[in-house]
């Protein structure tokens, strides 16, 4: 039995594909069998952040439709052992996703895989909805910004009405991922903290990843940044995932970095 | 500033996603009805659900024009 876990977040851009890619990777190279699937039709991405959108020949809808099997569909990473993409349809037909389709993937991935990372679209549509259906675990990913809490919110709603384990009576583990995140700008008043985000949200928090460069070069270079491990984001990731069995691992870099005199006299 | 207006935000969609879906309904009919008497605004009639462990109470506000 799969652990299928929803990355989602309702706002777009905040990093929701980014965040599927590194913590699917970060669980494959602990050894656990991990498929990562783009539930974003008409608009698929992770092929492009894992660097396989050469190697997609099926995708997700044929496989609901029948008119390709899973083993003929799914993307063996390259990089990582135990590691596979389910990539998103192109096609325009907003209804491809069906909720019994969907399901007969998920349970067949299920016999196979110890976990299912569902990279959810944006928005509160169908699609969105799809996604964290099945979920037994949300990493809401939020940007620490109103527009982005608010969305998060309204998803945490979502989750607690509208999912499978909802309507059975059970609860959906719920956990916090603030992305892009800049400690100066928070001094500066600019940017909402890590705390008020977490109090407004009330849920438990996963990680902290800073905003840095190192994410849109991983994108550019189709690598997930958690296996860039000399970047800040890549560390805060793998400690994410960490935290996922449960390790106790402190938050880093949540304050400015003092520079250090010398950095100071050689004015960086 | 901004921690603020985002609770004051969530905490009101929140109670409003916590109601049933007829309430709002029902505020516009009790509305419709009150009308049919005195001239009031919207916001003058609130309808709040509260959920006890044995009972729901209906509050029903309506602030009517002196």
């Amino acid at each position: 039995m799969a652990k299928i876990i929803v990355v989602t977040s309702g706002k777009g851009g905040v990093g929701k594909t980014t965040t599927s890619a590194s913590i699917g990777t970060g669980l494959a190279q602990r050894g656990h069998k991990t498929v990562i699937i783009d539930f974003d039709v008409g608009l698929r991405n992770l092929d492009l952040i894992m660097g396989c959108e050469r190697r997609v020949v099926y995708d997700f809808v044929n496989v609901i439709n029948g008119e390709s099997n899973l083993k003929q569909t799914l993307i063996k990473d390259k990089r990582v052992d135990n590691l596979y993409i389910l990539p998103a349809s192109q096609t325009r037909d907003k209804d491809a996703l069906t909720q019994e389709g969907v399901e007969k993937v998920l349970d067949e991935l299920s016999e196979d895989f110890d976990f299912i990372v569902c990279d959810s679209p944006a928005g509160i549509e169908r699609g969105a909805q799809m996604a964290l259906y099945f979920a037994d675990m949300a990493i809401v990913v939020t940007n620490p910004e109103v527009s982005s809490v608010r969305d998060s919110d309204r998803i945490l709603g979502i989750l607690q009405s509208k999912s499978r384990k909802a309507e059975k009576g059970e609860v959906v583990e719920e956990k916090l991922l603030v992305t892009r995140y800049n400690p100066e700008r928070v001094e500066e008043g600019e940017m909402l903290s890590v705390e008020d985000v977490k109090e407004i949200l009330a849920i438990e928090l996963l990680g902290v990843i800073p905003e840095s460069e190192a994410v849109l070069k991983a994108s550019n270079q189709g690598s997930p940044v958690i296996l860039d491990d000399e970047s800040n984001s890549g560390k805060a990731y793998s400690d994410a995932v960490g935290r996922l069995f449960g390790e106790e691992i402190e938050h880093r870099f949540l304050e400015v970095e003092k520079k250090g005199f010398f950095k100071r006299l050689m004015g960086a | 500033m901004a921690k603020e207006r985002l609770q004051i935000i969530v905490a009101h969609e929140r109670n409003k996603r916590e109601q049933p879906e007829y309430i709002e309904k029902m505020q516009q009919e009790i509305l419709a009805v009150i009308r049919k008497y005195v001239e009031i605004d919207d916001e003058q009639v609130k309808v709040n659900l509260d959920n006890n462990d044995e009972c729901s109470i209906l509050e029903l506000n309506v602030t009517l024009p002196e």
